[in-house]
């Protein structure tokens, strides 16, 4: 692709990256940003190229050290993130049934 | 052996980033959240599988074993994670997003054959490792590996620019030859880079680093995807890092302070540094039993729950306080300050994980005003966040900062490990005043103390 659809790209994507935040309640704040830490493990896509390209034995190695790291970014981010919204959403029921909480106790 | 042509990988592609910007949405709404993160996990899941149909790879069994190994550490570790230390495990998978971005950039520099090429590679090296050193000391300092205090030393400015000499130099070398060994060095550089950026940042403004370091990282992938010519890196990495940079200033704006007085305070000696200076004013100092006597016979209590609360992991305690309050008749809401805990909405997560029902947890705007018909504010953990300095001093490092009113409540009983100032540093005015008492100790042994004293009234 060339140089400029790129930066048409992303400049694009500057404002949909500012438009679709600027309105969130401080209470999403973590898992909003939890849930942007887990997006950016796409760089795995990158990973795997450079991995799936890799001649030399030392490229190689250092490209899988990459899908590892990129991989624990992904998978975690996304599976820390589910956790913390999980909370909320029980939060709600509990908050729908008010003794489903006091018999719980601890 | 690809099966899909350019056309239906680039359509794919942007499914995945489609995926990606209604997650983004998704998870700034309450309602939608957890479907938010969903979507942007099958984006994601599209993307992956999309790339092993249409590149040409080799080492297929090598990438999917190394695939196996990253979600067979990170998933556990995601999924039995404290709530407590949910912070510093964000921080560490933001701080391998990043390395992992470095490396590709390296690996990319012998196939770049313009500078144009070479400058993205540079600036994906540099920003990827200023995230991943960078992550790393948020996390140690989340994780009470090393003080939560800025470490700030005589010659850390000069340090700093020295490095940030030395990289753009190596930066420009690089870019003009393409020469591997010094690009090996700017990714030292960079390292060392991201470890003098956070080290003079206080515990308080960590959570504010992490967010600003993933928007690092969020650039860095982006500028990955110019170097592999890959779009939707372009667009993910684009998203995330626009992203958290509102989402660091909004961040920020909520604790009062400025981005560039977290990073840049510390080296111009400024106020995060703060004091342990002990008052020798009188306060009044009380026993559990009191404050259950206090909150027994109160109409209306409402909690404060902070850092300290966090720290102790009293949560279930203070919801099971709360609970035998109710018992007795007694009405009990939770007062959150957006900044509580040790990320905003951090405190949100820990009460709802101790089964606080949704209707107790009030933000700051809608309780404010109800402190005036409350008999008993109890404050556990919390300092910064209630300190009326916000209001009325102007020379105080947190003026300005929005703060719960609990000097409005009738009385006010703080749970304190000790007359420490809080993170900010400064003394609260409101400890010595006649209408407040002080429990001492730590937050959860405390709370059980009273709990324990209340049930038996």
């Amino acid at each position: 692709m060339d140089g400029m659809s790129l930066l048409t790209i992303t400049v694009l994507a500057v404002f949909v990256g500012f438009e679709v935040v600027s309105k969130v309640s401080s209470t999403l704040h973590t898992p909003l940003m939890s849930g942007a830490n887990a997006i950016h493990g796409i760089i795995l896509v990158g990973a795997i190229i450079v991995a799936g390209q890799a001649g030399d034995p030392w490229v190689l190695a250092v490209a899988l050290l990459a899908v590892v790291l990129a991989t624990a970014n992904l998978v975690g981010g996304f599976v820390v993130t589910d956790r913390m919204l999980h909370m909320f959403h029980a939060r709600k029921e509990v908050g729908r049934n008010p003794s489903a909480g006091e018999v719980e106790g601890k | 052996m690809t099966l899909l042509d350019p056309v239906w990988t680039a359509l794919l592609y942007l499914v995945a980033a489609v995926c990606f910007i209604l997650a983004l949405r998704g998870l700034s709404s309450p309602r939608t959240a957890r479907r938010g993160n969903l979507i942007g996990a099958l984006g994601a899941l599209i993307a992956v599988v999309t790339v092993f149909l249409s590149a040409r790879l080799e080492n297929i069994p090598w990438i999917l074993g190394a695939i196996a190994l990253g979600s067979a550490v990170a998933a556990p570790v995601a999924r039995r994670v404290k709530m407590t230390q949910m912070p510093q495990l964000v921080a560490l998978f933001n701080g391998v997003g990043g390395g992992a971005a470095a490396l590709v950039a390296l690996l990319e520099l012998s196939h770049a054959d313009n500078p144009w090429v070479r400058l993205a590679i540079v600036f994906t090296l540099l920003v990827g490792a200023v995230s991943f050193a960078g992550s790393g000391v948020t996390f140690a300092k989340l994780q009470e590996l090393m003080t939560t205090r800025p470490v700030v030393f005589p010659g850390l400015p000069v340090v700093m620019a020295a490095v940030l000499l030395a990289a753009v130099a190596a930066a420009a070398v690089v870019i003009a030859s393409g020469y591997l060994p010094l690009a090996a060095v700017l990714l030292l550089l960079g390292l060392a880079a991201g470890i003098l950026l956070v080290l003079p940042v206080g515990g308080a403004d960590v959570p504010i680093v992490i967010s600003l370091l993933n928007a690092f990282t969020g650039l860095a992938v982006a500028a990955s995807g110019v170097v592999l010519g890959n779009v939707l890196l372009v667009v993910a990495g684009t998203l995330v890092g626009a992203s958290g940079t509102i989402l660091t200033r909004a961040m920020a704006a909520a604790m009062g302070r400025s981005v560039t007085g977290i990073l840049f305070g510390a080296f111009r000696g400024g106020s995060t540094a703060g004091s342990t200076a002990v008052s020798e004013r009188p306060v009044r100092s009380s026993s559990a039993e009191d404050v259950a006597v206090l909150l027994g016979y109160a109409q209306r209590v409402i909690i404060v729950p902070g850092y300290g609360l966090a720290v102790a992991q009293g949560q279930h305690t203070a919801a099971e306080l709360a609970q035998a309050l109710e018992s007795r008749g007694i009405e009990v809401d939770f007062a959150i300050h957006p900044v509580a805990g040790r990320m905003p909405g951090h405190m949100n997560v820990l009460l709802a994980e101790a089964n606080v029902p949704y209707e107790s947890l009030k933000e700051m705007g809608e309780i404010n005003p109800e402190f005036k018909t409350a008999d008993v504010a109890l404050v556990v953990g919390a300092n910064d966040v209630v300190n009326p300095a916000a209001k009325t001093s102007s020379g105080s490092p947190i003026y300005g900062m929005p703060i719960l009113e609990v000097a409005e409540a009738r009385q006010v009983v703080f749970l304190k490990r000790s007359m420490r100032p809080g993170f900010a540093g400064i003394e609260n005015d409101l400890l010595y005043e006649p209408q407040t008492s002080l429990l001492f100790g730590d937050a959860k042994d405390s709370l059980a103390q009273v709990l324990g004293a209340v049930k038996s009234l």
